[in-house]
């Protein structure tokens, strides 16, 4: 059998970039939460917002900490897979992504260590300063990623010439027509995310538990209003990015819907089967002119279909289908819950009642699901360019690179990463199950060192068995 | 811009990050290679501990290179990874290993050993894989219209395993001046026995590369027998490194040895430098060659002016405040 160097490549980068996405997209939002937490405590000086972001610290330390490692590889991802590619956008990706590299150095140099070390040693001022600066680092390194991947989707302020991407202007380059849309659409993912994980978490191993209830109830109380507010506005930024891809990358929006004429008054599919091989759809269920509504804002609104292009320039419908109604799916179950969070409310019976609290468990990686299909979706529906309309996939791979090479990383990238972060997961779990009680300002924290963001977690790896049996074998591996 | 030469200036920022890099984790690679030999476990623990609260600090350097050679000089970037590919995979894969068992061996208790496996032997294949890369730029790649367009395994030859197991004894010495500076009573004694064999290792094998090289490349044949030049110094400096390093070691200095063998490693680092200057992919592209476009370079070099020296107080923080011996019982966990 003939190994295809490009289709490992590009199952080698889904793997290890949805591996890696996973840590910043929940930092990115928990980093704001720790910050809401300081700034809350500050002004109310009431102590229980104190210690829910030592916590809560804790855990950022540890999924910071994966993030920086898996992280690491992608950086040489570029050159290894892709190296045409990179030749080729240097000009603009290289200062880019550098600047994201520099923006996470300063940010640890300065910041991290005093979020994490620093609270009896430096004024509380400063230290809310100090998780401020924390999160807004983690919203300037997302700015330039994601300027990067816009710039991909819709490349501009560049002039191809011999082969090489050359800047015309910064400006335009930079803030591309996709990346207003796509970067508010991904920090309040990150959001969600963040208040979902803490929801679900304080739900599973607190309340329920009826452990420390006086302070996660408060915690769960912030995350819902919160919720309330960017679970719906999520949708309409969704909605906004929809139009503005419709605009830029038409087929994509075409995959999506699963629509394969070009035609008015399309329908809303629910469910298909798309068959790329017959160009339609072999089953659906829909409701009648809704697509072209939402997307033109008119009943017989023309939405352009796949038909629109060879066969072999279509993204691979069934895929981005299915992996924009999981988004989308997920998304209104979201916003369910919000709401139900909000109709909960009078009473106090939010965190009292049994089955939200359980629901509320399994949401916690509903956000990471839908952050992934939703990544599915642009990336996959962008194919075959790799830079829109100027690259292609096959243009851009590593011309020496061969199926086998290829297929041998690959392998050795998925034993690494399960070794590893199923060590970093597992550990987590301790981290989540220790949970507030137990951190005592240990002694060991001794001014003198400088220490590294996972020794703020300082819970043993293993499961001692005393403690073991005190909680009768329900051990931390379940769900988050 | 046109009156500076960008080029030139990012050469010595990338120089200058390549030799920092080499030097700070070259030390705490070369604790964990000497990892498995230590005299007991408490040694293991302190071992750690002289390197654990710097060591991730100097692996940012290798992030910042990757990066600041995309930008820089994209040519480098896309080719030397391609060329090296397996070697890259092992060496990202060997510092994931070693990284994550900085963290989980002081909480592990039953599974101790596996981390102790975990960091040993990242650290060794890390090292060895950068080892490789030193023996890969001075053999040269095949190249043609700025790709790289040999085979996978192209730069694994024996010259190349030479270089590995070279640097491999290098990184090893700096582990063990390192653990000398840092460590005391039996540890100390221990890593006072072994930097005499290590350097002795390390001597033997620049005899043979150096020996060896010439024939690899006649450019740099050239440069260093067509006319006998200043750059003998070079050579002459190194020798001068490693005896001051023997001496040190056998009047029981406790800072001398490391600095000694920072001196060796520069000294060395510029005998390779100037024997291929000003080509960054031998045998055919300069570093002109290799740039990225100016804009780029200017817009990078401005945010970088900002940062390094706020990098580089930090770290230099980091050491200040770390100074001193590390002893038993007391700890980073």
């Amino acid at each position: 059998m003939e190994l295809d160097p490009l289709i490992l490549s590009r199952i080698q980068f889904a793997f290890v970039v949805s591996f890696h996405a996973i840590f910043p997209v929940f930092t990115i939002g928990l980093a704001s939460f720790i910050a809401t937490l300081e700034a809350l405590g500050f002004v109310t000086k009431n102590p229980v917002w104190i210690k829910l972001s030592t916590f809560w610290t804790k855990v950022f330390a540890v999924v910071f900490g994966m993030g920086v490692v898996s992280g690491i590889v992608m950086s040489f991802q570029f050159g290894t897979n892709w190296s045409n590619f990179a030749q080729a956008s240097a000009n603009f990706l290289g200062p880019v992504l550098s600047y994201e590299v520099l923006t996470a150095f300063f940010l640890e140099a300065a910041f991290l260590g005093v979020l994490l070390f620093g609270r009896d040693k430096v004024p509380a001022g400063i230290h809310l300063l100090a998780a401020m600066m924390v999160a807004l680092g983690t919203m300037i390194s997302t700015f330039w990623i994601l300027s990067a991947n816009s710039w991909m989707h819709t490349p501009a302020g560049v002039d191809l010439r011999d082969g090489i991407f050359h800047v015309t202007s910064w400006a335009e380059a930079l803030f591309n027509p996709s990346f207003p849309y796509r970067l508010l659409h991904m920090v309040v993912a990150s959001f969600l995310t963040g208040s979902f994980v803490v929801a679900g978490v304080i739900s599973a191993w607190y309340l329920l538990k009826g452990r420390e209830v006086e302070a996660n109830r408060k915690a769960l109380s912030i995350c819902l209003w919160f919720l309330l507010l960017i679970a719906p506005v999520q949708a309409v930024i969704g909605d906004f990015h929809g139009l503005n891809t419709l605009e830029h990358q038409p087929m994509k929006v075409a995959a999506m819907e699963g629509n394969w004429e070009t035609s008015r008054n399309v329908p809303l599919l629910l469910f298909a089967i798309p068959d790329q091989q017959s160009q339609s759809n072999l089953f659906e269920v829909g409701i009648p002119g809704l697509a072209s509504l939402i997307l033109t804002h008119e009943w017989d609104g023309e939405l352009p279909g796949l038909e629109e292009v060879a066969v072999e320039e279509q993204p691979p419908v069934a895929f981005v289908f299915w992996s924009f109604r999981v988004m989308v799916g997920l998304g209104l179950l979201m916003i369910a819950f919000a709401v139900a969070g909000l109709v909960l409310r009078p009473g106090g019976r939010y965190w009292r009642t049994n089955w939200f609290l359980q629901g509320l468990r399994f949401m916690s990686v509903a956000p990471f699901i839908a952050v992934l299909a939703g990544w599915f979706v642009t990336e996959a529906g962008r194919a075959p360019w790799l830079v829109y309309g100027m690259m292609t996939h096959a243009e851009g791979l590593t011309p020496s690179l061969t199926g086998g090479m290829a297929l041998f990383t690959l392998i050795g990238y998925v034993v690494v990463y399960a070794v590893v972060f199923s060590a970093g997961l597992y550990y987590l779990m301790r981290v989540l199950y220790v949970g507030l009680e137990d951190h005592t300002e240990s002694e060991e924290h001794d001014t003198r060192r400088p220490s590294r963001p996972f020794s703020a977690a300082d819970v043993p790896f293993e499961f001692e068995t005393a403690e073991a049996g005190n909680i009768g074998g329900s051990k931390p591996t379940g769900g988050l | 811009m046109e009156q500076w030469d960008l080029p030139l200036i990012w050469a010595f920022i990338i120089g200058f990050g390549v030799i920092m890099y080499v030097l700070m984790d070259g030390f705490d690679l070369g604790v964990g290679i000497l990892f498995p030999f230590a005299p007991d476990e408490e040694s293991r623990d302190v071992m750690m501990n002289t390197v654990a609260p710097v060591w991730d600090g100097n692996e940012t350097w290798l992030v910042l290179g990757g990066a600041g050679l995309l930008a820089a000089f994209p040519m480098v970037y896309s080719i030397f990874l391609p060329a090296l590919y397996i070697g890259v995979f092992l060496l990202l894969a060997g510092l994931i290993f070693r990284g994550i068992a900085f963290e989980f061996r002081f909480k592990a208790n039953k599974s101790r050993f596996l981390w102790n496996w975990s960091f040993a032997g990242g650290s060794t294949i890390a090292s060895l894989a950068q080892g490789a890369v030193v023996g890969a730029y001075i053999q040269g790649f095949e190249t043609a219209n700025g790709v790289y367009v040999g085979s996978a395994l192209d730069w694994l030859t024996p010259f190349t395993v030479l270089t590995a197991l070279g640097l491999l004894a290098g990184y090893a010495l700096l582990g063990s001046t390192w653990l000398i500076m840092k460590t005391e009573g039996h540890l100390q004694e221990w890593a006072y026995r072994l930097t005499g064999p290590l350097l002795m290792a390390v001597l033997a094998v620049f005899a043979i590369i150096s020996v060896w090289t010439p024939f690899v490349d006649d450019m740099v044949r050239d440069r260093w027998f067509s006319n006998l030049t200043v750059i003998w110094l070079l050579p002459v400096l190194s020798m001068a490194f490693a005896f001051l390093i023997f001496r040190s070691v056998r009047q029981r200095s406790e800072a001398l040895p490391f600095v000694a063998t920072m001196g060796l490693f520069i000294s060395t680092y510029l005998g390779l430098v100037v024997s291929r200057w000003p080509y960054v992919v031998p045998p055919d592209y300069t570093l002109w060659d290799a740039a990225s476009s100016p804009d780029s370079q200017l817009f990078l070099l401005i945010g970088l002016i900002f940062v390094i020296p706020v990098v580089l107080g930090y770290t230099a923080w980091t050491y200040w405040v770390f100074r001193g011996k590390v002893r038993a019982g007391e700890g980073y966990h």
